[in-house]
């Protein structure tokens, strides 16, 4: 946690400042079934890129009608926590926009300053990175298009061990539904976890729905994105250390087949 | 307020639940739901109607929450708080299958070709189960509902199958709408999300499927509690029009006549729906049923607050859904439901409530029906449509007597007003989200572990 004390203390410029986690700390769980107490944009079109990506809408904001010529989120982290993945994955995609949606307050808040501190000390760069505080259980919908994304990330999720809990899976047939519907055919979807029953839990809900199909070995070996998933997050350093096992369930979405049956 | 909102937590008999009505397509019976009673009168018989059940009680044991006919009126299913989904024919009144929930049950569709029953419970998850043809009430062993979608800890408002069978439309409390392809193996589930059709600013309380002359698909209409009704090409999900029903500046009439005149024609109407504003519960404009003809050219609407109901013209091709006329039916009378008759041109508006508390139970209802929809419909001239007297209501007092027991004959104007009260709590409590003070949150986080140690944080 003192990894950001060492950042240079550039004069009085508080921006170029990392924001320090002790100040956001929070409780690891937050209950997905409360009702919110934030804004939920009415339909995808009333998310505010400009406040999220000012940067990109800065160089269109000439030609009003180049509206629908400007890029989309394609990739979102569900629950990114402080937001290692997204600061890993921004210079790897440097002209996609990409959003993590975490449901507790402080820790949100700790992603936003960390991103605009990113931004500040690295002049043209983390403009296409992103967070926002909501339920993404209950409002994905709300953020994106029928086949907008093209990548979503469930790194290391809640794993809800008891039985009565199950249904406050992040990952559950039901709610796949809904990250296939925002997802483009062919996008993927990357879950990691140390828990072994949850892996088992993940890859089975996957496996028994229509519109998931698991990926290929050699292109799990060749996807660069794979090998961010166990180092780039807190969490997965944490298990890192504590020499814990991971397991992967990535899989392409898939057009649906014809309905024979 | 802060007392009500804990003791409605345990005293959940405290409810009152709203009237329900629902005519026969054919328009051979009509079936009212009022608390846990059902109550069927046939037309064509001209008498009331005895539900059997072999294997169960015919009756339910609580509140019922749904009613509808499906597959062009052969059959009837019934649902509620009883957790019992209960699907009768209607040749024979018999209830031939009893389906059990886990949860309470919000609301039913059957499919057209009766072929699946589906019913939402109150977690947001629509279940299926398949009915058998010829089944004579013997229950299958292994017949189970099986999950069929879900809307994520959401409670379903509304479950309506599109009229080509091919999707089916669901809404929730937190304003969305969701269209899913019914697959032709729906019992592995609807897994393929056609839309969402997103723009309601508050809980959408009601659906229907219009599907206009020389159109080559059907349309989607919605109401909410955000007061409006919206059209909707549920294919594409795209919003097509909103009509504002809450704010009397915008009751422009469809057809030219200036606002003035309609306000003076129904300012009872109007007046009466202002004098609710006094009343300790909120005025609002949240329309609580929708009802059209098939082929759209009427809508109807009921607006709690309302005393009658507002009538909508839709304009598809020009993308237009504007209000008509307001039909005041009279003081206190707020309707819960709204039942069509397609061919004899027949709206039937039914108010009441069924409220169980400890001195017992309290039901009352009543039944109004607006006829000469067609004279409306043609613009011709006369103030259409117009409110049946009792004796000119099909089934007429042996009707009124089996829904509205002897209340009828004597008005009680004090109980109707306290019904009319109950049913805006009822649909209150149903649909708007329970807004906590910040004290009142803490309050109920007393008992967090995390809360207890705060002090020793820092």
């Amino acid at each position: 946690m003192s990894k950001n004390d060492g950042k240079a203390t550039q004069g009085k410029r508080q921006s170029a400042h990392l924001p320090r986690k002790r100040f956001y700390r929070a409780r690891a769980h937050s209950n997905p079934l409360s009702d919110s107490h934030f804004p939920i944009p009415i339909s995808p079109a009333d998310v505010d890129y400009s406040s999220h990506y000012p940067h990109f809408l800065h160089s269109s904001k000439n030609d009003p009608d180049e509206d629908d010529l400007l890029p989309k989120i394609s990739f979102a982290d569900i629950g990114c926590g402080f937001g290692g993945l997204l600061v890993k994955l921004s210079p790897l995609f440097p002209d996609t926009l990409m959003i993590g949606m975490e449901l507790r307050d402080k820790v949100s808040e700790y992603v936003k300053e960390r991103i605009l501190a990113l931004r500040a000390s690295n002049p043209g760069q983390y403009e296409n990175i992103s967070v926002v505080r909501t339920n993404s259980m209950k409002y994905l919908p709300n953020y994106f298009c029928k086949g907008q994304l093209s990548k979503i990330f469930f790194l290391f999720p809640d794993p809800h061990f008891k039985e009565k809990n199950h249904r406050r899976r992040v990952i559950s047939l039901q709610l796949l539904d809904e990250y296939a519907y925002v997802m483009e055919v062919g996008g993927i979807i990357y879950t990691i976890t140390d828990v072994e029953e949850l892996g088992d839990w993940m890859k089975l809900c996957l496996d028994s729905h229509p519109l998931f199909s698991a990926i290929l070995e050699e292109e799990f070996e060749a996807d660069p994105v794979v090998k961010l998933l166990a180092s780039a997050t807190e969490e997965g350093q944490k298990v890192a250390r504590n020499g814990g096992q991971t397991f992967y369930a990535v899989f392409r979405r898939i057009a649906p087949e014809d309905p024979i049956v | 307020m802060e007392e009500e909102v804990h003791t409605g937590e345990i005293n959940r008999e405290a409810e009152a639940a709203p009237a329900l009505i629902a005519v026969h397509p054919l328009e051979r019976s009509i079936a009212l739901a009022l608390g846990y009673e059902l109550r069927v009168f046939d037309f064509e018989m001209d008498c009331a109607v005895t539900l059997t059940d072999e294997a169960y009680s015919p009756c339910h044991s609580d509140a019922i929450r749904a009613i509808c006919f499906g597959a062009n009126g052969r059959l009837f299913v019934s649902a509620g708080d009883d957790k019992l989904v209960k699907i009768w024919r209607t040749d024979t009144w018999h209830c031939i299958r009893t389906v059990c929930s886990d949860k309470r049950v919000s609301a039913v569709a059957i499919s057209h070709d009766g072929l699946f029953v589906t019913f939402a419970d109150k977690f947001g998850v629509v279940w299926i189960e398949r009915l058998e043809e010829d089944d004579q009430g013997q229950a299958s062993v292994d017949k189970k509902a099986v999950p069929l979608l879900g809307h994520y800890c959401s409670i379903i408002t509304s479950l309506k199958f599109s009229p080509d069978g091919k999707f089916i439309a669901t809404a929730d409390r937190d304003f969305k709408i969701r269209i899913t392809i019914f697959p032709k193996g729906p019992l592995k589930g609807a897994h393929e999300i056609q839309n969402f059709c997103l723009g309601h600013t508050d809980f959408v309380s009601c659906l229907t499927f219009i599907c206009p002359p020389d159109c080559h698909q059907s349309f989607l209409l919605s109401g909410s509690g955000d007061a409006t009704v919206r059209l909707w090409d549920h294919v594409s999900g795209q919003l097509l029009d909103t009509c504002d029903v809450g704010e009397k500046e915008n009751l422009l009439l469809g057809d030219g006549r200036t606002p003035e005149v309609y306000l003076q024609s129904t300012r009872n109407g109007w007046q009466a729906g202002l004098l609710d504003s006094k009343e300790k519960v909120e005025y609002s404009a949240a329309v609580t049923d929708i009802n059209a003809l098939p082929d759209g050219s009427f809508v109807a609407a009921a607006i709690q607050g309302l005393h009658g109901v507002m009538i909508l013209k839709c304009d598809v091709p020009a993308r237009r859904l504007f209000i008509a006329k307001f039909v005041f039916v009279e003081e206190s009378f707020v309707p819960t439901r709204l039942g069509l008759s397609s061919s004899a041109k027949l709206l039937w508006v039914v108010m009441g409530a069924s409220n169980v508390s400890k001195v017992g139970v309290s039901k009352m209802a009543q039944l109004r029906v607006l006829s000469d929809l067609d004279k409306f419909l043609s613009n011709e001239h006369g103030d259409y449509p117009v409110i049946l007297k009792d004796k000119d209501m099909p089934g007429g007092e042996k009707l009124l007597l089996q829904f509205q027991g002897s209340d009828h004959v004597t008005k009680q104007d004090a109980a109707l007003a306290a019904t009319a009260t109950a049913v805006k709590v009822a649909m209150q409590n149903l649909l708007t989200k329970k807004q906590y003070s910040l004290e009142k949150r803490d309050f109920r986080k007393r008992d967090r572990n995390d809360r207890k140690f705060k002090k020793q944080q820092f």
